[in-house]
């Protein structure tokens, strides 16, 4: 069973049609690179896909089950149970230390534990600056704050949006190993990403234009 | 002690504590008006105490008469005016008429004590001296007219008894003995020398006596006896009156009490206007703290729509994200509301001061008022946005770059 499909999907705001019938598939442990010029439905389809917008027409299935038709409350428990948000803008909570905003995503999910909260830092390279905050980190490192939010849950799939975007270089390589590592237990990725380097580091691309898929590949280059 | 709830209040001091340059806006709006509901309606519960003092200036608005055909004795006035709470009775002066002549005119002497009577009649304006001591006189303004006395001169007061059988007139100090040529009954004039220090200017009937000490007049009436009458001034409102009257004549029956009806109303109807104008300022003022303090916390919460956007998107149902920002806004309006109700305090003594010179009461009982009105105001005041910032669209919220 796929993780998730997209049948027919169109999302029109007012009058501009930002995904056009677009039909995607997408397999339990995959990593996708979805990429395109800006204004191509990149973030429109990010949003549908993480269950934080509904689409005009068509069927978003999820583990087998249609959220297109769900109610805000249900698409609201998906989103926490099953996702997890990587942002181009990282969003973190500017009066929460590190350590804290991992906390607020298990708060919402069922429990907060700071331990476990630690470890995730741990994980993202970041244990010792969990005291600080987000004003008090680079870019990279609230990047990699985010990511340890979005693993916290342990979720099914991982939705990042323009992920490094933000980042130099050096904290670029450091979120793609992250997500190499997350790949590697058998997360899914979903990367929306306009930077080719970032895209190839997928196993399949999926180009956007004009709110259509205009190519769904495999891609050779993927190192995994 | 649940981790979730730990969490919650995680959240919530983190808020108020590293965003306070922004709660510190919000809590001032919460302060001025906490301060202003507390300070007025301590002076709303004060105006009648304090007022009560400032008609006290009018005179006194109780008269103690003896309840039989007698006089008042020192037993039955101590007594009676112990049913006065002590921090109310203002004063009272007793009076002891004697009737007398002076330059061979009848006039009536009131013996007083004239430091109790600056207390039950402050109104009283002296062109001269009060008398200090034994032997002097405060003259009424009609009666030195009528007999050209001025401050200064040299006085007697005569007092004129027929002598009977069993008197024993030796002991009297200063007399002249004389034989009515009709009657051949003996009288005798008991002369009692008196200094006028000054001249009594009121406009009413106290004009008409002639006013010595209480001694003197005993002296010059050969007889130690009660008082004809006893004026008090309390500082009470009319109801409390009436009430303290009410207790002095069912306990004391030698007595009788009675309100000044002309100055107790007068001072009701004073009071009850004054009391209604704090009211309303009070209503007004809590109106536009309301509607400051909503402003201020819309300000406080459209700042943070893409936290609430963020918060959403990682799973936060309405509801929490409402139970949040209210109890950050009910934290901020507790602690306004306790900062609000000691500033209260200060507010409003120094209205008090200003206003009618003395100290202010401390009520206890608006702390928990002032800190409940501040609580519901800001919480409504919260509602509002905090409803309109829960419709945000997550995905709006946090693309907008």
């Amino acid at each position: 069973m796929s993780l998730l499909e997209l049948k027919n999907i169109s999302k029109i705001y007012g009058g501009l049609k930002a995904l056009d019938n677009v039909s995607l598939r997408i397999e339990k442990g995959e990593w996708i690179a979805i990429m395109g010029p800006s204004g191509s439905g990149k973030s429109t389809m990010m949003n549908i896909v993480g269950a934080l917008d509904k689409p005009t027409s068509g069927e978003v299935i999820f583990d087998g089950r249609d959220i297109s038709k769900e109610s805000n409350k249900r698409l609201t428990e998906l989103h926490r149970d099953k996702i997890g948000l990587v942002f181009q803008q990282f969003h973190l909570i500017n009066y929460l230390n590190a350590v804290e905003n991992v906390m607020v995503a298990q708060y919402y999910h069922s429990m907060p534990d700071e331990k476990e909260a630690l470890e995730a830092l741990e994980r993202v390279g970041l244990a010792e600056r969990a005291r600080h905050l987000p004003s008090q980190l680079s870019g990279g490192e609230q990047q990699r704050v985010c990511i340890a939010r979005a693993l916290i849950n342990s979720p099914e799939l991982i939705l990042a949006d323009e992920p490094t975007g933000n980042l130099d270089e050096a904290n670029e390589n450091i979120v793609l190993e992250i997500f190499r590592q997350l790949h590697k237990e058998g997360t899914s990725l979903i990367v929306v990403t306009h930077d080719p380097e970032v895209g190839e580091e997928a196993q399949r691309i999926v180009r956007l234009e004009h709110g259509k898929v205009i190519s769904d590949q495999k891609n050779e280059l993927f190192k995994g | 002690m649940n981790k979730k709830r730990m969490m919650f209040i995680r959240m919530i001091a983190a808020s108020l504590v590293r965003r306070r340059s922004r709660m510190i806006i919000a809590l001032l709006s919460i302060v001025v008006g906490g301060t202003i509901l507390s300070g007025l309606g301590m002076i709303y519960y004060d105006v009648p105490r304090q007022m009560s003092s400032q008609f006290r200036s009018y005179g006194a608005n109780i008269i103690i008469t003896p309840s039989k055909d007698s006089f008042i004795e020192d037993d039955d006035l101590l007594s009676g005016l112990s049913f006065f709470p002590q921090e109310e009775l203002e004063g009272y002066t007793p009076y002891r008429y004697e009737n007398t002549s002076v330059h061979n005119m009848p006039v009536t002497l009131a013996g007083i004590d004239f430091d109790s009577v600056q207390k039950t009649s402050p109104y009283w304006r002296i062109n001269g001296g009060r008398p200090t001591s034994d032997g002097e006189a405060l003259v009424g303004a009609k009666v030195a007219e009528r007999l050209g006395i001025s401050a200064g001169d040299d006085i007697s007061a005569v007092n004129s008894f027929e002598v009977t059988d069993d008197m024993d007139i030796s002991k009297i100090p200063d007399y002249e003995m004389y034989t009515s040529p009709d009657t051949g009954e003996q009288f005798c004039d008991h002369e009692l020398s008196l200094k006028v220090t000054g001249i009594l200017q009121t406009g009413g009937s106290e004009e008409e006596y002639i006013y010595v000490s209480l001694s003197d007049v005993a002296d010059l009436a050969l007889t130690d006896r009660g008082y004809d009458i006893v004026e008090v001034s309390v500082a009470a409102t009319q109801d409390r009156l009436s009430s303290y009257i009410e207790t002095i004549n069912s306990n004391v029956f030698n007595i009788s009490a009675k309100l000044v009806k002309r100055v107790t109303a007068s001072e009701s109807t004073v009071l009850t206007k004054l009391q209604s104008l704090v009211f309303i300022v009070t209503a007004v003022v809590l109106v536009l703290t309301m509607i400051c303090v909503a402003t201020t916390m819309t300000a406080v919460i459209a700042e943070r729509r893409r936290e609430i956007g963020l918060r959403k998107a990682l799973g936060a149902y309405n509801s929490s994200i409402v139970g949040q920002f209210l109890t950050e806004g009910l934290v901020l309006g507790a602690i306004g509301g306790i900062l609000g109700s000691i500033l209260g305090y200060v507010f409003a003594q120094i209205v008090s001061q200003n206003v009618f010179g003395s100290s202010i009461m401390f009520r206890p009982v608006l702390i928990p008022i002032t800190i409940a009105a501040s609580v519901l105001v800001t919480g409504i005041a919260c509602l509002i946005p905090i409803k309109s910032a829960v419709e945000v669209d997550p995905a709006l919220v946090l693309k907008g770059e």
